[in-house]
């Protein structure tokens, strides 16, 4: 879309058709995923050793599966700032170009302030909605659009940390694999339909293999790791398998 | 480690998530048009993801084998194109059964 057009668009559309009770039907099957999501991630969060209140503070103020997962880990091995600071740049990257595509679809309604609250609630699963929206959408929309996920991520965090404090071990254990089930769901479908994916996933998970067994690298936190396998992998993958414009609207 | 140092890192974690979203949200104003950066940020979160997982979902369940019994059935079931709950939850009654028998 090109620039002038978007601009007259936005001064024509303050008042978008999209409503608030259309945003919170948009996030219910969110909200209802996110609250089996962030159960297991509150389960992880207690074999960790983290306080119930504070994993529950952890999903209010980050809302991100893999970047709370990963940082939970350089808290429980008691890692550095640094690394915190790091791993977080490269987990949670892609939110900067979603944020980017986002910013063509707001209207006149989003004023700075809003723009900053906004913001925070940009995740995969509410930016795959909103940008699939065909025309620019108000801030009632996408504030009815976030409610859910919110209250679903905040509600099953308190959920799975709380239920990771009372359950026998032996149930424990079988729901540590429960987020890492859900990646495998996450990376698995488009590994087979979109070319270039299987080859990212498994350079990903064999770079960090490697780092895990190799003992030379047996100093290498988990942390570090995994932007270096990332990292490695993505460069790689984009140089062999470019992927142009249409197939990046996920 | 101390409570006050957790909420340190946590905040410190948080501050960073937060302005990667907010930065470009409230400032900017044009798409990123090389293809090279676009692709290399389409695959990270594949990356990081599988990185994250491999190889630490076989030590998720305090067992290595049904730890992979419990993988081995999250692959199938996420190859069936299964939802993600619905990955999870098999995976957890595999570690579960696997855990009695062996």
């Amino acid at each position: 879309m090109e620039k002038s057009k978007t601009t007259s668009d936005e001064k024509q559309q303050n008042f978008s058709r999209l409503s608030f009770e259309k945003g919170i039907k948009d996030g219910l099957p969110i909200g209802l995923g996110y609250l089996s999501v962030a159960f297991a991630f509150g389960v992880q969060a207690s074999i960790a050793g983290v306080p119930i209140l504070m994993s529950v503070f952890i999903s209010m103020t980050n809302l991100t599966s893999a970047g709370q997962l990963a940082g939970l880990n350089i808290i429980a091995a008691c890692g550095t700032i640094l690394e915190m600071i790091l791993t977080q740049l490269v987990i949670n990257a892609r939110y900067f170009l979603m944020s980017i595509t986002l910013t063509q679809k707001l209207d006149g309604s989003f004023t700075f302030g809003h723009r900053l609250l906004c913001s925070a609630f940009v995740t995969d699963e509410i930016f795959a909605i909103a940008a699939a929206k065909p025309k620019t959408f108000g801030r009632k929309y996408f504030y009815g659009l976030v409610i859910l996920p919110y209250v679903g991520w905040t509600l099953g965090t308190l959920l799975g940390a709380s239920a990771g404090s009372i359950l026998p071990d032996f149930i424990i254990n079988a729901l540590g694999i429960a987020l890492y089930a859900m990646f495998v769901a996450i990376i698995l479908p488009p590994s087979i339909t979109t070319r270039g994916v299987l080859p990212a996933v498994a350079l990903g998970a064999g770079i960090s293999c490697a780092i895990y067994f190799i003992p030379a690298f047996s100093n290498v936190s988990t942390g570090i790791a995994i932007i270096i396998s990332a990292v490695i992998s993505a460069l790689v993958i984009a140089a062999i398998f470019p992927i142009k414009d249409k197939e990046q609207e996920r | 480690m101390k409570l006050g140092e957790m909420t340190l890192m946590i905040l410190v974690m948080a501050a960073v998530t937060y302005l990667i979203r907010m930065i470009p949200f409230a400032f900017f104003r044009k798409k990123i048009k090389s293809v090279y950066l676009r692709s290399v940020l389409f695959y990270i979160p594949y990356a990081v993801l599988s990185a994250m997982t491999f190889p630490y979902i076989f030590y998720s369940t305090g067992n290595f084998w049904t730890a992979l019994i419990g993988t081995a059935v999250a692959i199938t079931a996420a190859a069936c194109k299964r939802s993600l709950l619905t990955v999870a939850i098999c995976a957890c009654l595999a570690v579960l059964i696997a855990g009695f028998i062996i």
